[in-house]
């Protein structure tokens, strides 16, 4: 019965026009929301809550990376059921929506590779160390990076759509097996260094966290509709009478 | 009457070994690549035998990775591709003989060559035959995960770079545990290393998984 109802509900909005319709109505909204929780949620970051005792002021990059590396892996796992959708269903709307949402996904790892490594550069004293983290995201990048230039490279964007399908899944098969053989090598090759002193964090720090990781939610999700929005029309503007059918 | 399944393995792996420059190009690179370094870095044998497992795994996965652009695309070109589908077997079932063919011309190549070189890497006799066995499972590892990456790449032009890119994330599981085997060995500890058997788990998962993707993503390729 559920079964139905999901179903029901994937192909209600996978038609493009009706998507068109209602985020249109929806879009303004949820830029709105994140626009302002991350003004707020960085505002509180970076002015008003307390420094770390022995991180000091690069403590506040955690404000800016963490939701990077939390969402960018969240992404990658949309991607994936939208590839799924896409292969199991043939829905044009779900290729759509995983580009897109790589699109994003790349920048947010990308963001969280750059402001690791400036963060590493006072607290660790390098600016780069093969620790297991460090090492599953450069992959997780990587996997994003391969995934677009795989799109980018095939010409008929049906048939890149389902390759890109394709990889995606495989990459979400591949990335837990990346993940646990990183932490592996990382304890085989240099055991119990560069770890975080103390992994609960202090209330008055959690907070403005927690609202960094929703504001950047919301700005994924508004992004995504976004960019679908205007890859919809630019495919409309491409082939005007394949995307009315 | 032939096999299907056979009589694609069988056209792999001539192509591979009659076929002019198949197997021996990889095997070259690989050979030529393990020897410069020594000679960029010193005859220093304790260094050597330190940096030899691992610079052994690179260059092998390296040379698996320059043959991965014709696997698919060839067959693309002239017509193969469409005569297997037709073929009265699953189209998984011949992707599988290619890569199968594939690790039988190349990849073993590739793990025999290791004898030499091991040795030249100041490892001790003994653990030879390990690190041949070793490599030839990474293979396994590199081939059938390389399968994929191959037929999704193998409408473009000039893959080569494309492939790279698409194959490295699912090359970093099997180079971890391989190069760590290959290390557990040099160290005296036999065969049977966890991170051994962690290397045959991530063989297995991509025989298993590689045929499967690699097909649909060849069958997408020849609309």
């Amino acid at each position: 019965m559920k079964q139905k109802a999901k179903g029901a509900m994937i192909s209600y909005l996978a038609n493009p026009q009706r998507f068109m319709r209602i985020s249109e109505l929806v879009l303004p909204f949820v830029a709105m929301i994140a626009t302002l929780l991350l003004v707020i949620g960085l505002t509180w970051g970076f002015v008003f809550s307390p420094e770390d005792a022995t991180q000091h002021q690069s403590v506040r990059i955690m404000y800016v990376h963490v939701p990077a590396s939390m969402w960018s892996l969240s992404i990658y796992a949309f991607m994936a059921v939208a590839s799924l959708i896409s292969v199991v269903w043939r829905h044009a709307l779900a290729d759509v929506a995983a580009r897109c949402a790589a699109q994003i996904g790349v920048a947010y790892a990308g963001l969280c590779l750059v402001t690791g490594s400036l963060w590493g550069a006072p607290t660790w004293g390098t600016w780069w160390a093969w620790d297991a983290r460090l090492t599953s995201m450069l992959l997780l990048f990587i996997t994003y990076v391969g995934y677009l230039a795989l799109w980018s490279t095939i010409e008929d964007e049906v048939k890149a759509a389902r390759l890109a399908a394709i990889l995606c899944m495989a990459g979400a098969i591949n990335l837990p097996i990346i993940h646990f053989s990183a932490e592996w090598w990382n304890t085989l090759h240099q055991p119990s260094s560069l770890r975080l002193s103390g992994s609960t964090v202090h209330p008055a720090m959690l907070r403005p966290l927690l609202m960094c990781i929703t504001a950047y939610g919301f700005v994924f999700l508004a992004l995504l509709l976004a960019a679908m929005r205007a890859d919809i029309y630019r495919r409309r503007a491409l082939a005007p009478s394949r995307s009315r059918a | 009457m032939k096999l299907p399944v056979a009589a694609v393995f069988k056209r792999d792996l001539d192509l591979a070994w009659l076929g002019g420059a198949g197997a021996a190009a990889p095997l070259g690179f690989f050979v030529g690549a393990t020897v410069l370094v020594p000679l960029a870095i010193g005859a220093d044998s304790k260094l050597l035998s330190s940096i030899g497992p691992p610079l052994l795994w690179v260059t092998a996965a390296l040379a698996a990775l320059m043959t991965l652009e014709r696997v698919f695309q060839a067959d693309l070109e002239d017509g193969a591709l469409d005569q297997m589908l037709l073929a009265r077997a699953p189209f998984e079932a011949l992707v599988f003989a290619k890569g199968a063919a594939a690790w039988v011309a190349v990849g073993c190549a590739i793990a025999l060559a290791c004898a030499p070189l091991a040795l030249t890497m100041q490892m001790s006799i003994q653990v030879v035959p390990i690190i041949v066995i070793d490599m030839a499972i990474g293979m396994i590892a590199f081939f059938f995960t390389g399968l994929l990456a191959a037929a999704l790449a193998a409408g473009v032009r000039r893959a080569g770079v494309l492939i790279a890119l698409l194959v490295l994330p699912f090359y970093a599981p099997p180079i971890i545990f391989g190069a760590a085997a290959t290390a557990a060995a040099a160290r005296g500890e036999g065969l049977f290393t966890a991170p051994f058997l962690m290397l045959c788990g991530c063989a297995l998962g991509a025989v298993a998984l590689g045929p499967i993707g690699a097909a649909a993503a060849a069958r997408l390729q020849t609309e």
